[in-house]
């Protein structure tokens, strides 16, 4: 909330002015949310295609990946840290959880005498494996006082040398019917998308109606406050990098369904798109400030853009400079929105 | 003409800040070659009156005047050209570079291609080591160097700029008595060689050592000015804290139960030594003590936020181990932070979540969610029991005034329904009413039963709220006091000056 806030509140305000105030205070709030739509409705006059149900659904599903890590990213630098390992952590808990999802009739099978698994064996595989890799991130910062670039830097490139080393280089295909059913639809609806939306409500919730919420926010609002507090800021840490790798193992199920295999080089450079995401959705690097919502608006506004810019057959090399700007953007505007009032 | 003698006059020196006049009316004169000791209690504005000399904040009323000129509107670049250096308190040394580049940051001599010269900013660096007598190779790393030679080095710098006043803000706060005698020597060094010193310090036998004349401020104002040969050490405390004390403080008398927290032998690792005492259900313990003193490493070790090298805590006849501040707050503890700002509140968040942070176990309800409406019941009670002036709980605290914080901080503290209440500094910069309001706060938690240490370092609020007091210095009890009717500000001083030191119930 803003200065203009406290002051619309005053008993002899002038209405109008207060109205204006009120108007304000709603865009500076919400300004993404009118970019985003400002950029559909743009897109959608130069291209109608756009509006097309296949293609929003595209839209979504194309963003669904690297949405689900910047779920787990807003948690990580609400709390003033960063992850730059997620997209090596996506590659090793894919090619782990596609080692465990091929079909019997495969012809290079990783485990050649192991049966068939339920879906459910590569599902929990990922999420453990990832939730393992990011508790060890946290346990580093958390003890050895390691900036989180540097902690997950390092993991970042160690992650990825096991996804080598576990695959000897090649990918794994050749995936179980019914894990190639997630990258399907129910219906309209395509399964990245319902999966994408689980883990939003699950994280919503976990960011504002529970005590692991309520303690992030705090850690990264100032966290000596926090230890005077009674908060235990080193549990809270290993458990918010904890749960942000999780996501990228989540992230690396959608992955695996959605292509069919996983490469061990898969989702490099996923990590900033996943930073950048939250980055426009208003999450501040200064810590303290982040919200679910706007992870999800930010994810869609370089998911829409991607598409757009495609559609309206801008070169891919252009919309990496568009891309770049946007981000910039978002930041600059985000900091006039936080910055204090002298 | 007539030639002015004084080499800095400063007349009648207003200062306000916004809600604030932190100087009414003072004044300065040093003349050349000589020690001038600055004194006051914390907050009388010396520091502020230092600020305004050398150009961080230019004063609002009054006229300073240096080697006979007028100046105004300068820069503390433009102050160190003229020769006024300030060595501050807190040293700021670029640590992981040698010496002789830490003397000449920002101005490193260049050679014909425009690089910097080592050479001869070697040669340049040894001579001024020379003056002070710091035998420290040039090139050696800041970070190797103690606190002390970190300081010479300041000293020496300040001579670098060929400064003519130098202004030393309690420089031997970090020194060892050797260490001090060491900067003595230095100090009348560069007495004989014409400079000039402004010495702030709290400690009496340093400005009875080493300096010539002593200027008193009080709450901004000034005191008086007097030669420190004709000066007794009563004298100059009654000229530092010689007010009355209003009724600022509704000090109610109410029965003192049973001991509540004893402290045994509790030393910390470097801060504080050997710390024993004890405070009673419904009693208030003052800790007084100048900055530095060692109160808030003390109360922050008992809190478990810091660590303990020996000692025990006992809490209601039983031995309590407090290893972080969940533990002390599951010990029915709280403690409200010295620096509102650096580890009391969380400036972005809102009233709701601030107040609430402490507490949040009573509100995890099914599925472990977060009961919010219980949270913000809780949270309008207390606003309203605290008067919190605030437009809603979802207002971010940074927008609220200090004494509203800090309101905030203390609702959250009475929440958790503590037993044991440390206060360190409850009405630093905050304004009169607020100040008034938090007193009436605290002495009506003692009227509940509830143990209370506050540490303060306006002594007529110690005075005012305590029923016994203890006092610090250098890390050490030098007193526990009965908060007598006959007790002075003058006697407290003594112990908190080191003057006395009688362990005495």
């Amino acid at each position: 909330m803003s200065k203009e806030t406290i002051e619309q509140s005053a008993p002899n305000g002038n209405q109008a002015a207060d109205k204006k105030k009120i108007a304000i205070g709603i865009l500076k709030k919400y300004g993404i949310v009118f970019v985003l739509i400002l950029m559909i409705i743009g897109i959608s006059i130069l291209s109608p295609r756009f509006l097309s149900p296949n293609n929003i659904f595209n839209v979504l599903t194309q963003s669904a990946i690297f949405g689900i890590m910047a779920l787990g990213m807003t948690l990580i630098i609400t709390s003033k840290g960063i992850d730059l390992s997620v997209g090596s952590v996506l590659a090793l808990t894919g090619v782990v959880a596609a080692s465990l999802g091929q079909s019997a009739m495969a012809s290079t099978k990783y485990f050649p005498n192991l049966a068939e698994m339920p879906l459910i064996v590569p599902i929990l595989a990922a999420l453990l494996l990832g939730a393992f890799l990011g508790a060890i991130n946290g346990g580093l910062i958390a003890y050895t006082g390691i900036p989180p670039f540097i902690a997950t830097l390092g993991m970042m490139t160690i992650a990825r040398g096991f996804a080598l080393i576990y695959t000897g280089g090649s990918p794994i295909s050749s995936l179980t019917p019914t894990f190639m059913r997630l990258g399907g639809r129910i219906g309209m609806i395509p399964i990245p998308v319902i999966i994408y939306l689980i883990a939003t409500i699950i994280t919503w919730i976990l960011l504002n109606n529970t005590r692991f919420g309520k303690n992030i926010y705090a850690i990264g609002g100032n966290v000596k406050a926090a230890e005077v507090s009674g908060v235990n800021v080193k549990k809270n840490i290993i458990m918010i990098y904890a749960y942000g790798s999780m996501l990228a193992g989540l992230a690396a199920i959608v992955f695996a369904g959605r292509v069919g295999s996983v490469h061990p080089g898969a989702a490099t450079g996923y990590e900033l798109t996943a930073i950048a995401a939250t980055t426009i959705g208003g999450t501040s690097h200064a810590g303290g400030i982040g919200t679910i919502w706007g992870a999800v608006v930010g994810a869609l506004v370089l998911g829409v853009l991607r598409n757009g810019l495609t559609l309206l057959g801008v070169h891919a090399y252009w919309q990496q400079i568009v891309e770049g700007m946007i981000i910039i953007v978002a930041v600059i505007i985000d900091m006039r929105k936080n910055a204090k009032k002298k | 003409m007539s030639e002015q003698p004084w080499l800095l006059e400063m007349k009648d020196i207003v200062k306000n800040f916004p809600g604030v006049q932190a100087l009414k009316g003072a004044e300065l004169r040093v003349g050349t070659g000589e020690i001038h000791a600055l004194m006051g209690e914390n907050g009388a504005g010396k520091s502020t009156l230092m600020k305004c000399l050398i150009g961080i904040h230019p004063q609002t009323a009054g006229d300073i005047y240096f080697e006979g000129k007028l100046i105004e509107n300068y820069s503390t670049a433009e102050a160190l050209k003229m020769g006024i250096s300030m060595i501050h308190q807190e040293l700021n040394p670029v640590e992981n570079r040698p010496i002789m580049e830490n003397i000449w940051l920002g101005r490193e001599p260049k050679n014909a291609l425009g690089l910097v010269d080592h050479k001869k900013m070697y040669e340049m660096s040894k001579d001024v080591l020379e003056i002070i007598d710091l035998k420290e190779d040039p090139r050696t790393e800041m970070r190797h160097l103690t606190v002390a030679k970190m300081q010479m080095i300041e000293i020496a710098k300040a001579i670098s700029y060929n400064a003519k006043l130098i202004i030393m803000d309690e420089p031997t706060s970090a020194l060892t008595n050797r260490e001090v005698e060491q900067l003595f020597g230095i100090m009348r060094k560069l007495k004989e060689n014409g400079k000039s010193i402004i010495y702030i310090s709290h400690k009496l036998d340093e400005v009875f050592a080493v300096t010539d004349r002593v200027t008193v401020l009080r709450d901004g104002a000034y005191i008086g000015t007097e030669n420190t040969s004709d000066l007794t050490v009563d004298k100059m405390i009654n000229m530092m804290v010689g007010r009355n004390i209003t009724d600022m403080f509704p000090k109610v008398e109410c029965p003192i139960g049973d001991v509540k927290l004893e402290v045994k032998n509790l030393s910390g690792e470097k801060h504080f030594k050997d710390i024993s005492f004890n405070v009673c259900k419904g009693e208030i313990l003052g800790v007084a003590g100048l900055v530095g003193a060692g109160r808030t490493e003390v109360i922050e070790a008992i809190f478990g936020i810091r660590n303990k090298k020996g000692g025990e805590i006992w809490i209601d006849g039983e031995l309590a181990n407090i290893n972080s501040s969940e533990d002390a707050i599951n010990h029915g503890m709280a403690l409200l932070t010295e620096d509102r700002r650096m580890n009391g509140i969380f400036p972005m968040l809102s009233v709701l979540q601030n107040i609430s942070i402490s507490n949040m176990k009573k509100y995890v309800g099914n599925f472990k969610l977060i009961n919010h409406k219980e949270m913000k019941e809780d949270c309008n009670r207390y606003i309203d029991a605290l008067s919190v002036r605030t437009p809603s709980i979802n207002q971010r605290i940074e927008n609220l005034s200090g004494g509203n914080q800090q309101k905030v901080l203390v609702a959250r503290w009475l929440l958790t329904e503590p037993e044991i209440l440390f206060l360190d500094e409850p009405t630093r910069g905050i304004d009169v009413g607020a100040k008034a309001e938090i007193h009436k706060l605290i002495t009506n938690l003692a009227g509940q039963g509830k143990t209370i240490v506050m540490i303060s370092s306006e002594l007529p609020e110690v005075m005012g709220m305590s029923d016994r007091i203890m006092v610090m210095f250098e890390g050490k009890v030098t007193g526990i006091l009965e908060n007598r009717k006959d007790l002075t500000q003058e006697e407290i001083m003594r112990y908190a000056t080191g003057a006395v030191d009688g362990k005495t119930a």
